[in-house]
């Protein structure tokens, strides 16, 4: 498996950076990494990418310092006082991080404006950006989707992380399926879906989508498990806001460890 | 005003190919020329304000210098989240225009009135909110807003031409010293022409001093403002905004800080709806002792 190390790498990262700060916000790090290794690990130098879903900072940091956007020094202040690392990406810190996130619903406006301004000016490169599934509730997931459709952002490309578990429950539970094919599909988006912890599978469609210029801005359904790769956190809500005991991280460590090979 | 400020943007896109239109669907009757002049430039994003705030703040950060028009209200409420975090937190050049802030809508109703707007935006980080009084502060405020490069907000009211007896400032204007004034009165926004008219043939006008400002916030009194209200020891604040978070109590804290003695300082300003009832934008003045008959009475209770 070409890509089982790194993945494998970055979610131990991942979780001794939450052990570090006894921190929460676990599981959508852990259900988002592998979409962010197949964005960022394979970006090309015009390509722009906003995290929408902030709260999944520690996936953001953990992939950005593997390919030297954020040093070593920094990650060790992470979640401490003054800190440029809190844990929601803070503004003005990072060049690659273009944007504070943390408040949902802000990162496809923001990343529609990007492709806008690459289109006037004829620019190249791909603009990302990432949600989550429970993050299209927001109203302006629906304005900023109407607005690149209707203003033909095809170098517009969004990842829907779509983990099924929002805040305080299933999303199908709550508002249904706001992150459903055919709801994007009918505005207008060019949809795909594909399992988002195969990173060959997200690069092929990226690969697709990217070049595919058809007027479409482009969405791929990520479909992903919450808190993937420790079994007792997977498709557990409270692995949205619990930190990991000690034993709990060396639960952790040692399944990483099988099942990544690392 | 807003034909003014129309022709002022038209010279400035002449100039400068990184300045970007975008409306909220709004602008009938007024920014057609601007629209053809523009082309692509000028995007309508629909009515969808939030988006509209993002939008401009992803331009921004390609290096355009965007201004996002709506009415007041509908470019400060709705998505106040958006310019707090897409625009402020990343001092992005973008600059919102609303058109008829206080009661200018009038009639329209509260929807349409924008009496917290300042509250709401003065205070959030990197911003600067202008509030012009008549139509040559106003072009002096557009100059600085595009030279500046960071967020804004440019309350659009109806300015009338400036009183010959002021000049412009950089923190507004102001009249002459005048070491036998007994009152300082502070203005800001098109407000201040009632001031003006009720000061036209006032048998007090030759014992005040006047200063528009049309900036906000204010973080320090102006000097020759704060000399004014050290001779005169009195203060009059008029603006057409709530008395919570404006140039009232702008001042009054600054004059503290300070530690100015004041005999006498009375703040006229936005009472918001006390009868409960809609009118025009002078019918609302009134209501809030804003209007020139009122302002007259005040000043002549200084003396």
């Amino acid at each position: 498996m070409e890509h089982e190390k790194l993945q494998g790498e970055l979610r131990k990262k991942i979780l001794s950076l939450h052990k570090m700060a006894n921190s929460g916000h676990i599981g959508c790090s852990l259900s988002c990494i592998d979409i962010m290794i197949s964005i960022l690990k394979y970006k090309e130098p015009d390509d722009s990418f906003i995290l929408s879903k902030g709260h999944a900072a520690t996936a953001l940091y953990t992939i950005l310092n593997e390919i030297g956007e954020i040093p070593d020094e920094a990650m060790d202040t992470f979640y401490k006082n003054a800190t440029t690392l809190p844990a929601h990406p803070a503004a003005l810190k990072y060049p690659a991080i273009p944007f504070a996130t943390g408040s949902l619903g802000h990162g496809l406006p923001l990343a529609s404006g990007i492709a806008k301004a690459k289109k006037l000016k004829g620019a190249a490169g791909t603009s990302y950006v990432l949600m989550s599934d429970g993050e299209t509730n927001e109203g302006t997931t629906w304005e900023g989707a109407h607005f690149a459709v209707a203003n033909k952002l095809d170098n517009l490309l969004v990842f829907i992380d779509k983990n099924r578990l929002q805040g305080f429950g299933n999303t199908a539970d709550i508002l249904g399926d706001t992150a459903a094919a055919k709801v994007w599909d009918a505005i207008g988006f060019e949809v795909m879906e594909v399992d988002g912890h195969n990173i060959n599978a997200m690069l092929d469609a990226r690969q697709i989508m990217t070049g595919n210029k058809n007027g479409k801005p482009k969405l791929i359904i990520a479909n992903t498990i919450k808190g993937k790769g420790i079994d007792y956190m997977e498709n557990k809500m409270e692995w949205h806001y619990l930190p990991m005991s000690e034993a709990q991280y060396n639960d952790a460590l040692n399944r990483i460890k099988i099942d990544y090979n690392v | 005003m807003r034909k003014h400020f129309s022709a002022h943007i038209e010279q400035l896109i002449d100039q400068h190919d990184d300045i970007v239109f975008v409306t909220g669907d709004l602008g009938y009757n007024a920014l057609e020329n601007l629209g053809v002049k523009m082309g692509n430039r000028f995007i309508n994003a629909g009515v969808a304000e939030q988006n509209m705030i993002g939008v401009a703040a992803g331009m921004a950060s390609q290096g355009y210098r965007v201004i996002c028009y709506s009415i007041a209200p509908f470019i400060v409420y709705r998505c106040l989240e958006q310019i707090r975090n897409d625009l402020c937190f990343h001092n992005m050049p973008v600059y919102l225009v609303g058109n008829g802030g206080g009661y200018g809508y009038g009639i329209m109703g509260s929807s349409h009135h924008a009496i917290e707007d300042i509250a709401c935006l003065s205070g959030l980080p990197n911003i600067r909110c202008y509030v012009p009084a008549f139509v040559e502060d106003m072009h002096v405020c557009l100059d600085e807003m595009f030279a500046r490069r960071a967020p804004a907000y440019f309350r659009l009211g109806l300015g009338k031409k400036m009183p010959e007896y002021l000049s412009i400032r950089d923190f507004g204007a102001a009249g002459t010293e005048n070491q036998k004034s007994e009152l300082t009165i502070v203005a800001q926004s098109p407000v201040a022409n009632n001031l003006v008219a009720a000061l036209n043939g006032h048998p007090f006008k030759d014992r005040v001093e006047l200063f528009i400002v049309n900036k906000m916030p204010v973080h320090q009194l102006p000097g020759e403002l704060s000399a004014s209200i050290a001779r005169t020891k009195n203060v009059l604040t008029i603006e057409e905004h709530i008395s919570i978070g404006g140039l009232g109590s702008a001042v009054s804290l600054l004059v503290n800080e300070n530690s100015l003695p004041i005999n006498k300082f009375i703040s006229l300003h936005a009472e918001g709806y006390p009868n409960g009832l809609i009118g025009s934008q002078s019918y609302h003045q009134q209501i809030s002792g804003l209007d020139e008959e009122n302002i007259s009475r005040i000043i002549n209770s200084y003396f």
